[in-house]
């Protein structure tokens, strides 16, 4: 080995490069860095942005800013050798913010992979996503919520795991075990969408003694048959959803709690509609739940010949937590279109809204987007907090409505 | 002696021939045409897809393609793009069926989110493109009704010309003409009729490749569409035929690997 990197290139060089790549990379490596160049495989790429959010209203409590310019940066660095039968990818995550808790930095993805047959074996920080309803993420529960980086749920922190997959013909066995439990991080004082307290990393209690490090396991089964596809999914360990508590000082902590999960998801697919399903029933100490997603999505392609794609969604939320559920869908529905240009540029928009069927609450969204040239996109996001329950858990953040541009430069 | 025998049998085939309608001829020559393909197990290759517009401006788009031929039902695909870069590792996985709608998933990376979507949309442009859904996914005899048209040179070679109407009613030609050619069966010219039978687009085949001594891979495949003035140009690059690919590498976790 050592003579074939003396042939090839300078040794200062060649060594410098190794260096730089990192000790570890080159420890996991080492065993077959030997091979053919041809079944190596590596690539660096990801984002930049800037992006630009102004809320239409002052917030309702003091200190909090109306507009806030960010930075964005996402690189990803991906090394597959043996064909790709081994690799370590790595995808990381920084927000400059004006709003200092928003500011952070996340390791998404750092993880070495091997495959032998219908085996899968990962180590490292991962993302997981379970599930098949649009609206609400009811069954997925591996990564903790970045919850600075958007209150919908949708962007999620990176994940410590051991995870084996087998893939067979009645279907794929994941199992995974998870060593350390990660915090939701809150908004701080200049920032928005925030209760009216500052949530610290010190008003945080755990049910475990062991706190973060109590470990968490899981274990998924998913499949298809005709039409249907389906999951199963068991969780057990630290719930990623905390609960708040009032203190004695009169103030509020938030509480993670041990749960037991267990949820099914099932999407079928007949033609242009999809019908969805997702529920999950949960228990703990402390409290006992269980909650529905359910719905449909029907699309129209190429309409008039023109390209344009519209999909029309519609879900029924319920949570039987009610008033004290984190989300505030508890009786709730979903409906959007989503349109879809399938231009050169692939212009796309979604438009949603999520009302309350007992509550006066209406939640809007609308989300554009569209390529600049060959790897610039701007995006567009909206979101308004309309006619607010004071009730609900949503009151804290009723004058929060805002208008976001984004510009990214991918590479 | 030779030579009288040959006659008898031609003049036999003559007879033969006539006795079959243009419907038959036709099917018989689709089928020979599959047959012909029959037993490449499975192929990977590297796809360039160039996009003119009306004003000649270009964009580029890069991906890959994984295919594993099945007999008894259609077969399996899988593709990858690697750009433009803000959908670079989305992915998609078909199982083709020969009849009823194929099986489709879709990877996003971003969302680390396999979703099972509709594969109705047939006539709908692939990224951008004026290649149709249904121009790219694989062709199964069974997907039209055929009828043979004439005999004739394209490029200096001789061809068949056959008609195929696609069974889909979603499909967004009322009929395509193809050009088979003789000798190999490879395409050589298709024109798409458009649901008002009026001529959509023309797509012609070149730098074709032969691949373990009988599969014929065109090089590069030029889409015209007669009607908007744009075109769509795709190139195919290092064709292997020897992977070996096997059921195990078309699943759901294949498909989140491929995503690079």
């Amino acid at each position: 080995m050592i003579l074939r990197l003396i042939n090839s290139t300078p040794i200062n060089n060649r060594w410098r490069n190794t260096f730089s790549i990192g000790s570890l990379l080159l420890l996991l490596s080492f065993p077959t860095i030997a091979q053919d160049d041809e079944s190596i495989f590596k690539e660096f790429s990801g984002y930049v942005g800037a992006d630009y959010r102004y809320f239409f209203e002052d917030g309702l409590y003091n200190g909090q800013k109306r507009s806030f310019p960010s930075l964005i940066i996402q690189p990803e660095y991906l090394y597959e050798w043996n064909g790709g039968d081994n690799r370590i990818k790595f995808i990381g995550f920084g927000r400059f913010d004006r709003d200092s808790r928003r500011t952070h930095f996340d390791v998404r993805e750092l993880y070495y992979q091997t495959v032998k047959n219908s085996w899968e074996l990962s180590v490292g920080f991962k993302k997981v996503f379970w599930g098949k309803t649009e609206a609400v993420h009811l069954v997925d529960i591996i990564n903790q919520t970045d919850f600075v980086e958007s209150f919908d749920g949708e962007e999620k922190l990176g994940e410590a795991m051991v995870q084996l997959s087998y893939s067979s013909s009645v279907g794929t066995f994941d199992l995974f075990y998870l060593p350390y439990f990660r915090k939701r991080v809150f908004p701080g004082e200049r920032g928005r969408l925030r209760t009216s307290f500052i949530i610290n990393d010190d008003d945080v209690a755990f049910e475990s003694q062991a706190e973060e490090t109590r470990p968490s396991f899981a274990a998924r089964w998913s499949a298809f048959t005709g039409p249907f596809d389906l999951g199963l999914s068991y969780f057990n360990g630290t719930g990623r959803e905390p609960f708040f508590r009032a203190t004695n000082g009169g103030g509020f902590q938030l509480f993670y709690g041990i749960i037991e999960q267990v949820g099914i998801d099932i999407q079928a697919t007949t033609g242009p509609l999809l019908w969805k399903v997702e529920s999950i029933v949960r228990r703990s100490d402390f409290q006992d739940m269980w909650a529905l997603a359910a719905g449909i999505e029907y699309s129209f392609f190429d309409i008039a010949s023109t390209g344009l794609d519209i999909g029309i969604v519609a879900e029924y939320l319920h949570d039987d937590r009610g008033l004290l559920s984190f989300s505030s869908l508890d009786n709730d529905l979903f409906t959007g279109a989503r349109f879809a240009f399938n231009d050169t540029q692939s212009t796309e928009f979604l438009i949603g809204g999520i009302m309350d069927l007992d509550k006066s609450t209406k939640l809007w969204s609308i989300e554009g987007s569209r390529r600049l040239g060959n790897s610039w996109k701007a995006e567009i996001e909206m979101r308004l907090f309309d006619d607010v329950d004071q009730n609900e858990f949503l009151n804290f953040i009723r004058r929060d409505s805002f208008l976001q541009f984004s510009l990214n430069k991918y590479f | 002696m030779k030579n009288t025998l040959l006659t008898i049998l031609g003049l036999f085939i003559a007879i033969g021939l006539q006795g079959q309608s243009a419907e038959e001829r036709g099917i018989e020559i689709a089928k020979a045409a599959d047959a012909y393909d029959q037993g490449f197990g499975s192929s990977v290759t590297k796809l360039t897809m160039i996009l003119t517009n009306k004003q000649g401006q270009e964009s580029t788009r890069y991906m890959s393609n994984q295919t594993l031929e099945l007999t008894e039902d259609g077969d399996k695909s899988l593709i990858v793009f690697d750009s433009p870069r803000d959908v670079k590792g989305t992915a998609t996985l078909t199982f083709t069926h020969k009849e009823g709608s194929d099986d489709q998933w879709l990877y996003l990376p971003a969302l680390k989110r396999v979703k099972r979507i509709s594969s109705n949309n047939k006539s709908g442009p692939f990224m951008g493109s004026e290649f149709a859904y249904e121009d790219l996914s694989s062709q199964e005899v069974e997907k039209y009704t055929y009828k043979f048209l004439r005999e004739e040179e394209i490029n200096g070679v001789n061809a068949f010309v056959v008609e195929r109407d696609p069974v889909d009613p979603k499909s967004g030609y009322t009929r395509q003409v193809v050009w088979y050619n003789k000798e190999n069966y490879r395409l050589e010219k298709m024109d798409f009729y458009d649901r008002k039978n009026a001529l959509l687009k023309t797509l012609t085949y070149a730098k074709y490749k032969v691949y373990k001594e009988k599969h014929w891979r065109a090089g590069e495949m030029n889409m015209v569409n007669h009607q908007t003035g744009k075109k769509t140009q795709l190139n195919f690059d290092d064709y292997q035929f020897d992977l070996n690919l096997k059921e195990s590498d078309f699943s759901q976790n294949s498909l989140q690997r491929a995503s690079r």
